[in-house]
């Protein structure tokens, strides 16, 4: 059996999740006894497709066209389809990423295939593969089976372990695919980059600002203990919805579901749909000065407390024990 | 411009969610439901496009008789006309997407709108689903959109920044909170909504590729240790973070 990993790059880059993908692919492939191969669709990444070696994947096939320099998800599922079918591979992983969730909808349906979309794990059962994904934003979770013959699991970035890179080189093979201009009906014009923080999807620390914080004047002692840990800006619902802080900084139920190492919760009092959005963070840090607030109850390490006076001296605290002057 | 919103009816966000007997759904019982959040921003969007341009703006929703509340209030909005694809059973994501697309084939749109998820399944996928089926270009978790000379240039949310994507018109795209600021009802649309038909007919019957097995609740996290109660636990904090959880 083949698996097939779509691995993930932007500007000759990859992405975290491109190794996470590659290793559970390699994984996989061991359990149900087949061969995992890597592809990598854009322009000039031949060179970068061995690196993957070194997360368990032995073959990647590389796309290399100019006008794949930018993400076109109709071109993009096109290339997916072709290789998918060319190796008759049955499994089909990719990142839960923004280009995952837009790109294997369309190869799914070009291989009428059915789609696990976020995974947060993948388990084979009598030589089936279960996936497990959580609902109603992580107030529940389904396991779930695929009954197409292709099937197509979406992994939920940071989730998945990567492993350590044994620094082993990948074999690449260059692969052509025909495109014509129809197949560009969807097509990136322009990246634009916000701030040189990490996405709050994608970070190891997210520290969160809720209205404890008072003001949009405020924010700048989230930010400051942010930058310190490199860790990403969160923000409650509340305090987007008063248009305090950027919509997608906003983790909860009608924003991000997160799940990082550390997440440091900031004059939060934890409403259910926010809990909902981070309560599979692996560590919980809670500031608040209610003591009843709920967010204590998911918490690992609490202070009742002030934050305006607890967020400076944690920032002086952590850049004495980092370094960081 | 002929414009058709999918719109989805969801249990609210303030809901505590208990697992039901069949331990495959959610017990219904005290559930408050409402139309999907990211469906407002679509509705809206739709509605502000029929006000620039001109022309109607149709929704549909997939399910059972409960969905008609949904509809109404897309109604109430300033939507012209909505439709109830119904279906009583339970269906994936394809299989939704599938009897979507073969009820938008039929009303020829130049523009799809749905939310860019439902806040039940989290599953993020019929929009395109549907415009993959519609062989149609789509832009998905679009956050401000310009159409001009039969071209839309939408502007996509992704990690740590944005793209800005050009597609051809008909093209389905799918909104995120921040596209704009959804309007409520007033009073005479909600009167007007009372009187307005919703259109039935049965949803296009298609097998799941997806099956839920079980559903549980995640395991439950246990409170943790207040460290203190001003910045003098700040030290100790740290050296929790650093020592014990290794986390810094």
């Amino acid at each position: 059996m083949k698996i097939l990993a779509f691995v993930e790059q932007r500007e000759g880059k990859f992405r975290k999740s491109a190794f996470e993908v590659s290793r559970t692919a390699r994984n996989l492939a061991d359990q149900l006894g087949g061969d995992s191969v890597g592809v990598v669709v854009g322009s000039a990444v031949e060179a970068i497709g061995e690196e993957l070696g070194g997360f368990g994947i032995e073959r990647v096939l590389a796309v290399d066209d100019p006008r794949l320099r930018q993400y076109s998800s109709t071109a993009y599922a096109r290339i997916v389809e072709a290789i998918a079918r060319r190796e008759e591979a049955e499994i089909l992983l990719a990142a839960a990423s923004a280009m995952g969730k837009d790109l294997m909808p369309r190869v799914a349906v070009k291989l009428d295939a059915g789609v696990a979309m976020d995974c947060t794990s993948l388990r084979v059962e009598n030589g089936e593969v279960i996936a497990t994904r959580p609902v109603y934003a992580g107030k529940a979770l389904v396991d779930v089976r695929i009954n197409s013959r292709v099937k197509v699991f979406t992994l939920r970035p940071n989730v998945f372990t990567a492993g350590v890179n044994n620094g082993k080189r990948a074999r690449v093979e260059n692969v052509a695919v025909e495109l014509g201009d129809s197949d560009f009906g969807s097509r990136v014009k322009e990246l634009h980059r916000a701030s040189g923080r990490p996405d709050v999807t994608e970070a190891q620390i997210i520290v969160s600002g809720g209205r404890g914080l008072k003001g949009p004047e405020n924010f700048h002692l989230i930010e400051e203990l942010a930058d310190v840990l490199g860790a990403a800006v969160g923000a409650s619902r509340a305090v987007v919805d008063a248009g305090w802080r950027p919509h997608d900084e906003q983790v909860g139920q009608t924003g991000k579901t997160v799940s990082p190492t550390l997440y440091i919760a900031c004059g939060i009092s934890g409403a259910v749909q926010h809990l909902a959005g981070m309560s599979s963070s692996r560590y919980i840090v809670a500031i608040n000065k209610d003591k009843e607030a709920p967010i204590f109850q998911v918490a690992d390490y609490g202070i009742v407390g002030d934050v305006f006076e607890i967020l400076p001296a944690l920032t002086k605290e952590l850049k004495n024990l980092l370094g960081k002057e | 411009m002929k414009i058709v919103v999918c719109i989805n009816h969801v249990p609210d966000t303030e809901t505590r969610v208990t697992i039901a007997q069949d331990g495959k759904t959610i017990d219904k019982t005290k559930v408050n439901y409402i139309l999907n959040p990211y469906d407002e921003f679509a509705i809206e969007e739709c509605l502000r496009l029929k006000e620039k341009f001109g022309g109607n703006v149709i929704a549909i929703s997939l399910g059972g008789d409960a969905h008609k509340e949904t509809l109404r209030k897309a109604l109430a909005m300033g939507v012209d006309r909505a439709i109830l694809l119904r279906d009583d059973s339970t269906r994936d994501s394809f299989a939704v997407a599938k009897a979507l697309a073969e009820a938008i084939k039929d009303l020829a749109p130049d523009i799809i709108f749905f939310g860019k998820q439902s806040i039940d399944y989290d599953d993020a996928q019929v929009g395109t689903l549907v415009a993959e089926m519609l062989a149609l270009p789509s832009v998905s978790v679009v956050v401000k959109l310009e159409i001009t000379d039969g071209k839309a240039t939408a502007q996509r949310e992704i990690e740590g920044g944005h793209e800005i994507v050009e597609v051809s018109l008909p093209a389905v795209f799918t909104a995120q909170k921040g596209l704009n600021e959804p309007r409520y009802p007033s009073l005479r649309g909600i009167m007007a909504a009372k009187s307005k038909p919703i259109e039935e007919r049965p949803a296009l019957s298609v097998s799941s590729k997806v099956e839920v097995l079980a559903m549980r609740k995640p395991p439950a996290k246990s409170p943790g240790r207040i460290v203190g109660a001003d910045a003098s636990a700040v030290p100790e904090l740290v050296r929790l973070l650093h020592e014990e959880a290794k986390v810094v």
